[in-house]
C-alpha cells in the first residue's frame, strides 16, 4: 500500500463502495479499506451470529431461529424503486450481472384503523376503499397531468409554474382532500414528513411519476430487492472496482491521517499511502461531521407473515404521519425467504423512523401493533451525521449517514453529489446500453 | 487533482470477451480462487479456448466465461468466474462464491505458501459456500515438476479427508485439465435443484427519453 493513488476511500459501505467503482472504471487508481474485516460497513448484511455479536453482546443464537448461515440480515432497511437511480447506477456500470432481483409483492399504507393496498393497477384503485368515489374522480386528474407532466415542454404544463408554486398550491389546484394528500404525498411520492407541501411542487410531482413508473416495470409493486440482503450491493460495487484495478484491504485499522502539500497521507499499521483525495464514510472523520437527528430501527423476527398482507412474502407498510399523530412516517418493511434472507417460515420486518422523543421504542408502538406476534427483536438509535463541509478545501470527501428513507433516491443523491465535487463534471447515467452479453 | 478522464463506462472487458450463454438453460456457477500467479486464468482459458500465454496477465477486468461440458447423457454449462484482485489480499467479497455450484481452488505445485492458502480458501468455502458446493483441489505447473515443493500425497490425503476432488494440473500442456472440469462435472447434482433464489429478475435497459425517440423502423 506504499503507494500513491488517485483515490483512498475508507470504509465500505454501500456509498464508498459505490464511488469506488465508478472511479476504477473512469481509470483512477484507488485503494479502498475498511477497518472492519467484512464488506458493507453500515450497509452490510448480517447472519445470526453476526446480528447476536453487534446487539447481544456475542451471545449464542437462539436456537429455534435455525442456522445463522441462513439470515441476510440489513441493518440499514431500503427497497430499490425499479426506475429509481440506483437501478440506473446498476445498469449504467452493468454491476445487474452480479446480483439478482426479486420484486417485493406487495406496498401497503396505514388509515387508520388497519392497512389498505396501495393500488397497483386502474382495477384496485377503483376498489380501494383509500378514498371516496368523488375523490378518485378529481384524484385520477391529478394523475394525468401529472404522468403528462414533462419538464421540458410547456404544453405539458397547463400553464402552472411548478418551480415556482408550491405543492399545497397545486393539490389546492386540484382540489384534492386532505387524506388524498396525504397518501399522495407519502405512499407514493414517498416523502417522510410535509415539508414538502411548502416547498415547489416539480419535485413531488418527479417523485410521483417516479412511482408510477416503478410501478410500470413489474407491475405487482414499485419495489425490487436483491437476493441475500441489501449487503451484496456494495460487494458488487467493490467487484467492479476490483475488477478495474482497485485495490482492496480489509480488517486495516486507520492509525493517522495527515495532509501535507496538497496531499493526503493514511497510516496503517506501519504502512503510508499517499492520494490527491480521500472520500470516506462519517465514522473515519468524527471530528469533520456533525450530527443532525437520529433514527431508530428495530429488526423483528416474524413466524407468519404481516396480518392482512394477503400473506405477502415481502411488503413495504407506511404509517403516514398524521394517521399516528407524528411529524414524520414509521416504515416497515418485510422479507423472508423468497429473498434468500431468513429461512423458510421465519420472516424479517424491519421498523424504522426518525426519533421525536426521548423514548424512541415507544414511538414504534403503532407499527408492533401491526406485525402480529414478535419472535425477538433488535434495535439499534443511530446517530444521523453530515459532513461540516463539501471537501473542496481539505480533499476529504465525506458522506451522509443512512437516512430513514425507505429506498435509495437519497442515498443515490448523495452519490452523485460527492461524485461531481471530486471530478467536476456531473455523472451521467447511460441507462439504455445493452446489459451484459449473456443477455442478447 | 484527479484529472478527468473521458473514457466512460463502454470500455471493453480487459483481455477475455464473453460467450454467449442462454440463461433459460440450466447453468452452473464456477469459481476460481488461489493466490495470484498460481495459474487461473491460466487454467480458464486452457479448457474454454483450448490455449495458453507464456505471460499470461495478472487478471485485471471481468473474467467471466462460458463453456459446456458434455458427459454421456448431459450436458452442463459452467459459468466460471476467475477472480480478479480482491483476492490479493485476502478480500475477495463472499457474494463471488455465495451462488456458486463449484469451486476450483488452484495452487502452485512448486509453493507451499500457495498450498497453505489453498486450504484456507477451502475452509472458507466449506464455511460460507452454499451448502452442497462441490469443491475440486488443483495443483498447478505439473509441467515444471521438477521444482516440486507440494508432495502429491499430502495433497492427496488433505483432499481425501476433506471430501474435495484433487488433480494435479498442467495448463501449459493441457494434461489433466478438461479431465478436472468433467470430473466437476460428473459431481453435481444432475437435476438442477432449485435454489430459493432462482428465477432470476431481468432488468431491463431503462429508455431515459421515450417521448423524444423517433419511432424507429415501425411502418
Ligand atoms: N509452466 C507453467 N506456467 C503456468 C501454468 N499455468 C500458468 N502458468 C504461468 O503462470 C503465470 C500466472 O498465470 P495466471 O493464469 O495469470 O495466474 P492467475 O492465478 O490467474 O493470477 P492472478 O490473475 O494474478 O491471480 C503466467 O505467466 C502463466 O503463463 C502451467 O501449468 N505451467
Ligand atoms: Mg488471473
Amino acid at each position: 500500500m506504499d503507494e500513491h493513488y488517485d483515490a483512498i476511500v475508507l470504509g465500505t459501505g454501500f456509498k464508498e463502495c459505490v464511488l469506488s467503482g465508478l472511479l476504477s472504471v473512469e481509470g483512477k487508481k484507488v485503494l479502498h479499506m475498511d477497518r472492519n474485516g467484512y464488506y458493507g460497513g453500515e450497509s452490510a448484511s448480517l447472519n445470526l451470529v453476526q446480528l447476536f455479536e453487534k446487539y447481544r453482546g456475542g451471545a449464542k443464537p437462539t436456537e429455534s431461529l435455525g442456522n445463522t448461515r441462513d439470515y441476510n440480515i440489513d441493518l440499514v432497511p431500503k427497497f430499490i424503486l425499479s426506475s429509481g437511480l440506483l437501478v440506473k447506477m446498476l445498469l449504467h456500470t452493468q454491476v445487474t450481472r452480479y446480483l439478482d432481483f426479486k420484486v417485493v409483492d406487495g406496498s401497503f399504507v396505514y388509515k387508520t384503523p388497519k392497512i389498505q393496498k396501495v393500488p397497483a393497477t386502474d382495477a384496485e384503485a377503483l376498489s380501494s376503499p383509500l378514498m371516496g368515489f368523488f375523490e378518485k374522480f378529481a384524484c385520477k386528474k391529478f394523475f394525468v397531468y401529472v404522468q403528462n407532466y414533462e419538464e421540458n415542454n410547456p404544453a405539458t404544463h397547463d400553464k402552472l409554474d411548478l418551480k415556482t408554486m408550491t405543492m399545497r398550491q397545486l393539490f389546492a389546484k386540484f382540489t384534492l382532500k386532505e387524506d388524498t394528500i396525504d397518501f399522495i404525498g407519502h405512499a407514493l411520492a414517498l416523502y417522510l414528513n410535509d415539508d414538502y407541501l411548502d416547498k415547489p411542487a416539480l419535485e413531488a410531482v418527479q417523485r410521483v411519476k417516479l412511482y408510477a413508473d416503478s410501478l410500470q416495470r413489474y407491475s405487482i409493486s414499485p419495489y425490487i430487492y436483491p437476493m441475500y440482503g441489501l449487503g451484496e450491493l456494495p460487494q458488487a460495487f467493490a467487484r467492479l472496482s476490483a475488477i478495474y484495478g482497485g485495490t482492496y484491504m480489509l480488517n486495516k485499522p486507520i492509525d493517522k491521517i495527515s495532509f501535507e502539500d496538497g496531499k493526503v497521507r493514511v497510516e496503517s499499521q506501519g504502512e503510508t499511502a499517499t492520494a490527491d483525495v480521500i472520500i470516506a464514510d462519517p465514522s473515519y472523520f468524527p471530528d469533520k461531521v456533525k450530527n443532525t437527528g437520529k433514527i431508530i430501527r428495530s429488526i423483528c423476527v416474524l413466524n407468519a407473515p404481516i396480518p392482512n398482507t394477503n400473506n405477502a412474502e415481502s411488503c413495504q407498510i407506511i404509517i403516514p404521519q398524521k394517521q399516528v399523530g407524528r411529524k414524520s412516517d414509521i416504515y416497515i418493511g418485510c422479507i423472508s425467504f423468497p429473498h434468500c434472507v431468513c429461512p423458510k417460515g421465519k420472516y424479517i420486518a424491519i421498523v424504522s423512523t426518525t426519533v421525536e422523543t426521548a423514548d424512541p421504542e415507544k414511538e414504534l408502538a403503532p407499527a408492533y401493533a401491526l406485525l402480529g406476534p414478535i419472535v425477538d427483536k433488535f434495535i439499534s438509535v443511530s446517530p444521523y451525521y453530515v459532513p461540516l463541509s463539501d471537501g473542496q478545501q481539505d480533499k476529504v470527501f465525506i458522506s451522509e449517514s443512512y437516512d430513514a428513507t425507505s429506498h435509495f433516491e437519497t442515498t443515490c443523491e448523495d452519490i452523485m453529489k460527492i461524485y461531481k465535487r471530486i471530478l467536476k463534471k456531473d455523472l451521467v447515467l447511460v441507462t439504455d446500453k445493452p446489459q451484459s452479453p449473456e443477455e442478447q | 487533482m484527479v484529472v478527468l478522464n473521458e473514457q466512460l463506462f463502454d470500455c471493453e472487458i480487459n483481455s477475455i470477451q464473453f460467450y454467449k450463454i442462454q440463461y433459460n438453460s440450466f447453468k452452473d456457477n464456477l469459481v476460481l480462487l488461489g493466490e495470484a500467479a498460481v495459474g487461473k486464468s491460466s487454467l480458464v482459458l486452457r479448457f474454454v479456448r483450448g490455449h495458453f500465454l507464456d505471460y499470461q496477465e495478472s487478471t485485471i477486468g471481468a473474467a467471466f466465461l462460458a463453456q459446456t461440458v458434455c458427459l454421456n447423457d448431459t450436458t452442463v454449462k459452467f459459468e466460471i468466474w476467475d477472480t480478479a484482485g480482491q483476492e490479493r489480499y485476502h478480500t475477495l467479497a463472499p457474494m463471488y462464491y455465495r451462488g456458486a455450484q463449484a469451486a476450483i481452488v488452484v495452487y502452485d505445485i512448486r509453493s507451499q505458501d500457495s498450498f497453505e492458502r489453498a486450504i484456507k480458501w477451502v475452509k472458507e468455502l466449506q464455511r460460507q459456500g452454499s451448502p452442497n458446493i462441490v469443491i475440486a483441489l488443483a495443483g498447478n505447473k505439473l509441467d515444471l515438476a521438477a521444482k516440486r515443493k507440494v508432495e502429491t500425497s499430502e495433497a492427496q490425503t488433505y483432499a481425501e479427508e476433506n471430501g474435495l476432488l484433487f488433480m494435479e494440473t498442467s495448463a501449459k500442456t493441457a494434461q489433466n485439465v478438461n479431465e478436472l472440469f468433467v470430473e466437476i462435472a460428473k459431481k453435481l447434482p444432475k437435476t438442477p435443484n432449485p435454489r430459493p433464489g432462482s428465477g432470476r429478475l431481468p432488468i431491463s435497459p431503462i429508455d431515459n427519453n421515450p417521448q423524444k425517440k423517433k419511432p424507429c423502423c415501425s411502418s
